[in-house]
């Protein structure tokens, strides 16, 4: 079938004709074709022999229709994984228990219960600013210090300084969580380096609760502050250097020059990796505050979704709590991206959609 | 006029940085260097710390260069069964793991960065959704405990085998890097879909299969947590959950478990050596692959 056409592509190919002519003279040639084609010459449409929308989408589909097998294993995968979950939700309306199915004949439907028992916990505020403020100090923090980090770097003149400076920067991103806080507990914990120089007995850092924070978001930072300097290296690195030759002859110093020409390149960048980071205000991972908590430290170090991992899962678990739980911390986070998105159109006129 | 000559000249007429350039570039490098700094001094202490005396280690002694060297730790590593097997599993779902995670990932984000592909409207938002809302923890265990995966081994494998994010970092990769004329060329040949990416495309996408590779190795490498959601029998834990357990030890009373105590604390030391080296290895070789294109393009 794609034989048929050869012949018109070809006489269009040849000659010395700009790729984009090209495209449009095979354009024509498929539309041609689509209409009048021998195959296809019961169905040309109405008005004029043009296809309509319709017959070129199924002559589209017939052509090239088989990509979308390439596309069909990670849309059933997600369907399974990601949807299907989704659908799971109705487990915060029933009392369910451990590997029931989700909707059988003897599901116990509960209405509101599970929510009104996690909102009426006494711990309930206690989850819910721990939560906030973790992701909002390690924001403040986090967010400034590779934008930082990236304007520094860019100035870097050497090109091997930069590059090996990077490599090293990056490393500690592919740390392990595990041996991230096996590492903290090692220099900051109890016997660890810094309690020892400091003395020796009393630091238990890992049991205060004011120190949790302060850990959480340093090793955060000490983890990802280089990686997350990659995407504003990139869009520095488009930066005419004509730009900064320009400014350089109006005398404008390097420091200056930092915001007059590097500032507004990554402008873009910025507004956009702060949206993401605004919708992501209620979730900074459980996997590394399951493994930094201790029974000193729960004032502080239990968030939201370390309750759902503590209380929602296993034999004795409470699924239903902890799926309601769950649910009301992403539709927070949900909202709060809608409002961070509609803000952004507004003010800079930039969007994610 | 030849081209030295060219660049002698360039560097005669370029203007010349001020005082207050000098200034910001030593203070730029300042501190640039006391980050470089950070980073490398904790994991410089892991290394100087594994091949010390426990017993300096323990007390304080350690914190410039080694004291006492000895390999000991290394050789206790051995009698440790739970760590070898932990690797050898990670090992496993991480080799098995990515080449799944790869099989789904790259078509997938060569079929989204074709316009023609059917249902692209419909298909691309439905991806999106998932980037920024989910089922939550308890209903995903209640799916994949409803597909046999519960206290299976296989979640270790299977689990996270599409990365949305990931997904959209290959299409915008293809977007930009895969070049129409060859593909219309190809089209003329009679090369159908399937024969243009196995042909055409895959040779063209080295660099980011690689950084794919990367991305989700590290991730199966650096997974504890599954198996301790999937209730994972001991004898199948990954690395890092061997690792987690082996770290959590405390210390026991008496003078034999003194003793205990120094060989458990110079173990954890070289564990965590030998579960990072691996990755510290593999990330610089696919560093050089980090170009613009391939970080990038994940925002539009």
């Amino acid at each position: 079938m794609e034989n048929c056409c050869g012949e018109a592509v070809i006489s269009a190919n040849i000659g010395t004709a700009q790729p984009s002519d090209n495209e449009k003279l095979i354009e024509q040639a498929y539309e041609a074709l689509a209409g009048g084609g021998s195959e296809n010459g019961g169905k040309v449409s109405a008005n004029n022999g043009k296809p309509s929308k319709w017959e070129k989408w199924k002559d589209n589909f017939k052509r090239r229709g088989w990509i979308l097998l390439f596309i069909l294993p990670a849309l059933v995968y997600v369907l399974i994984f990601c949807y299907a979950p989704m659908y799971g939700i109705l487990i915060a309306f029933q009392n369910y228990h451990q590997g029931d199915s989700i909707i059988s004949g003897d599901t116990v439907w509960v209405g509101w219960d599970n929510f009104n028992l996690f909102f009426s916990d006494p711990n309930f505020w206690n989850y819910f600013s721990n939560t906030f403020l973790l992701c909002l100090l390690g924001f403040l923090v986090g967010f400034p210090l590779p934008i930082i980090v990236a304007l520094l770097l860019n100035s870097v003149r050497a090109k091997k300084v930069k590059k090996g400076l990077q490599i090293l920067y990056y490393a500690p991103h592919f740390i392990s969580l595990v041996v991230m806080v096996g590492m903290l507990k090692m220099i900051f914990g109890s016997d660890g380096l810094l309690d020892k120089i400091a003395g020796g007995n009393g630091l238990e850092l890992f049991l205060k609760p004011e120190a949790f924070r302060p850990l959480f978001i340093f090793s955060g930072n000490w983890q990802d502050f280089g990686w997350s300097a990659i995407i504003y290296l990139a869009a520095l690195s488009g930066v005419d250097p004509a730009l900064h030759e320009a400014a350089k002859v109006d005398g404008a110093s390097r420091f200056r020059r930092i915001f007059s020409v590097d500032l507004p390149a990554i402008a873009p960048t910025i507004v956009m990796l702060m949206i993401l980071s605004i919708g992501n205000l209620m979730s900074c991972g459980y996997e590394k505050v399951i493994l930094m908590q201790t029974d000193g430290n729960r004032v502080t170090s239990e968030i939201i979704s370390t309750f759902v991992y503590n209380f929602g899962l296993g034999a004795d678990g409470k699924p239903g709590l902890g799926t309601a739980a769950g649910l009301f911390n992403s539709v927070i986070n949900v909202a709060l991206l809608i409002i961070a998105n509609f803000t952004s159109k507004k003010l800079a006129n930039q969007s994610m959609w | 006029m030849d081209a030295k000559e060219l660049k002698t000249l360039k560097k005669k007429n370029k203007i010349k940085d001020s005082k207050t350039d000098y200034v910001y570039y030593a203070i730029c490098a300042f501190i640039l260097f006391l980050l470089a700094v950070i980073i490398i001094y904790p994991l410089y202490y892991i290394v100087i710390a594994s091949v010390s005396d426990p017993s300096a280690v323990v007390n304080g002694e350690v914190w410039l260069y080694p004291i006492k060297m000895t390999f000991s730790g290394y050789a206790n590593l051995f009698d440790r069964p739970d760590v070898w097997r932990g690797y050898f599993n990670t090992l496993l779902y991480t080799v098995v793991g990515t080449v799944f995670n790869i099989v789904l990932t790259i078509p997938a984000g060569w079929a989204l960065s074709r316009d023609y592909l059917p249902f692209r409207k419909i298909i691309i938002p439905l991806l999106i959704i998932t980037m920024f809302f989910g089922g939550g923890l308890v209903p995903y265990i209640a799916v994949c405990t409803a597909l046999g995966l519960y206290e299976n081994p296989l979640i270790l494998i299977i689990g996270g085998g599409v990365s949305v994010y990931n997904v959209f970092m290959c299409k915008s990769f293809f977007q930009t890097n895969v070049p129409k004329e060859v593909l219309e060329a190809a089209q003329i040949d009679g090369a159908g879909e399937i024969r243009t990416f196995f042909d055409i495309v895959l040779p063209l996408a080295k660099s980011i299969i690689s950084v794919m590779i990367l991305f989700y190795a590290v991730g199966h490498w650096n997974n504890y947590i599954d198996a301790l959601i999937f209730q994972v029998d001991t004898e199948a834990w990954p690395l890092q959950t061997v690792l987690k357990a082996l770290l959590e030890t405390t210390a026991g009373e008496g003078e034999v478990a003194a003793e205990q105590f120094l060989i458990s604390k110079q173990v954890q030391f070289t564990s965590i050596i030998i579960a990072t080296v691996p990755i510290l290895v593999l990330y610089p070789m696919i560093e050089k692959h980090f170009g613009q294109g391939v970080l990038v393009g994940s925002f539009k």
